[in-house]
């Protein structure tokens, strides 16, 4: 039998034999940017379109706990940094060429944006608030007067947090697994659904939840499909990536990919929502947890696939 | 100006005098290194060819590193050397995670580490420390873009290929076969 063998002196820490740069702090943030992304696009959406009397939960309930993703998001993103002390380096640049440059700075924005959709809806979780500053009586005035502005910018913020968190993997040519521009519409998707799913939890009224009920299994719908053809794409491509494809069809990826991503994160909560719109009595809580764990899975299983992923030369 | 280095698999041993010089010159971390030794061993016993090659960041014209980098720390230095400005690092990995040949690691003080063609030798008009001792002069250094140049003269004369060409880095390292 014709073999090859490649036999490397290198063991670099983290490197070697495969690579284990990114740990748990990756994943955890990208489903948490990809969730809050997904809650502030619904959230602006209907204020733009006019509707936020009739999406209360979505407008002015479930963004309350926006801020609080974003904050342990980015406190994992720190915590993974390896020269910590010179974080702020990335605010001396913009450039467009790294995701995670501009990826640092939709951050910047959309973080105080979240703060102030929380602000100025305070009130319907706590009816008798008065801020006790003038200023910031004031201020709540100028972003209520100008909430449809507000709306607009944060619509935009957020679909460009949400498909940032699947560009990043994807502008890695070196990673085939990732390598592939299904990635940002795939996370994207994910955020969005698992936004729809929060939401659900926030809403008090039934028709709301009827109505993201539709859009969650919609959205599923969308990456079940983006995932096929993710798969077409990358079994008609290069060997390296019918390779990283082979992580998830036969590989060790398999199971994780296939059991707790696809049939546990989107296939059950799918049918659990359409039977609820078919009238039978389920907790909408078990949907809602399930669309959240497929969607932080759908994260941790790329990452940590992807880093198994390689060129062999 | 556009440095670049040649290796000869035919002449290299795989002794890994290059590897201990570099770690030397440049106080790499024990365990940790910027270049390294592969044996390629293909074909059927007992027709067995055997490559040796010296690897190392291959300094790509096409960086994905650099491109990647979200504070600049990864950059091009004159003749398309590229290194990393340690203090303006702040240890992401995303240029770990970009670079197809997996040269480069996280220095245990936090930032990201690797060949820098000894610029600070080259800045002096020396050669790198790997290229000094090799002891079967295997390796070759100097500017592409000077004909006279040795490294010129001989990837005009022999064969060579570089790693991983498909994946579009234009790598500046090249492998005489």
């Amino acid at each position: 039998m014709r073999e090859e063998i490649i036999t490397s002196g290198r063991l670099n820490p983290n490197i070697d034999p495969h690579l284990e740069i990114w740990h748990w702090h990756i994943p955890l943030y990208l489903f948490l940017g990809g969730l809050a992304a997904g809650i502030l696009f619904f959230a602006s959406l209907y204020v733009v379109l006019g509707k936020e009397n009739q999406f209360r939960g979505a407008v002015r309930r479930a963004p309350v706990i926006v801020p609080i993703l974003l904050i342990v998001g980015l406190a994992a993103l720190f915590l993974d940094l390896k020269h910590k002390m010179y974080f702020w380096q990335l605010y001396t640049t913009i450039k467009l060429q790294s995701p995670m440059s501009w990826g640092a700075w939709t951050l910047m924005a959309i973080t105080p944006i979240s703060f102030i959709w929380v602000a100025i809806h305070i009130k319907e979780f706590l009816p008798k608030w008065e801020w006790k500053w003038l200023i910031f009586k004031e201020l709540e005035l100028f972003f209520v007067k100008n909430k449809i502005y507000l709306a607009w910018v944060t619509l935009f913020l957020s679909v460009i947090l949400g498909i940032y968190t699947g560009i990043l993997f994807s502008a890695f040519n070196a990673r085939p697994l990732w390598n592939t521009s299904i990635l940002g519409p795939l996370f994207l998707t994910s955020g969005l659904s698992a936004g729809a799913a929060v939401i659900i939890l926030f809403s008090k009224r039934k028709g709301e939840r009827v109505n993201f009920a539709k859009i969650d299994i919609m959205l599923i719908g969308i990456e079940l499909f983006l995932i096929v053809h993710m798969f077409m794409g990358f079994l008609a491509s290069t060997e390296v990536q019918i390779e990283a494809a082979n992580l998830f069809l036969g590989g060790q990826y398999t199971a994780p990919f296939w059991i707790f991503v696809v049939i546990i994160g989107m296939i059950v909560p799918a049918v659990l929502e359409f039977l609820e719109l078919k009238k039978f009595h389920i907790p909408h809580v078990i949907p809602v947890v399930l669309v959240l764990f497929g969607s932080l899975m759908l994260r941790f299983v790329f990452a940590y696939a992807g880093q198994l992923s390689r060129w062999l030369y | 100006m556009r440095y670049a280095m040649a290796i000869d698999t035919k002449k290299c041993v795989g002794c890994s005098d290059c590897v201990v010089a570099c770690q030397t010159e440049n106080n790499v971390p024990i365990g940790y290194c910027r270049d390294w030794i592969v044996e390629v061993t293909d074909g059927t016993y007992p027709q067995l060819e055997i490559e040796i090659r010296s690897e190392r960041c291959n300094h790509c014209e096409n960086s994905p590193c650099v491109r990647c980098c979200p504070t600049g720390a990864s950059h091009y230095e004159a003749g398309g050397i590229v290194t990393v400005t340690h203090n303006e690092c702040i240890g992401c990995g995303a240029c770990i995670q970009s670079c197809p040949y997996d040269a480069r690691y996280s220095h245990p003080d936090g930032y990201v580490d690797k060949c820098t063609f000894c610029l600070h030798r080259v800045k002096k008009g020396q050669q790198p420390a790997c290229v000094e001792v090799c002891p079967t002069k295997c390796m070759y250094f100097g500017d592409l873009d000077d004909p006279n140049s040795d490294i010129s003269q001989v990837l005009k004369k022999r064969k060579s290929k570089t790693l991983i060409p498909e994946a579009g880095t234009k790598p500046h390292v090249y492998y005489l076969i």
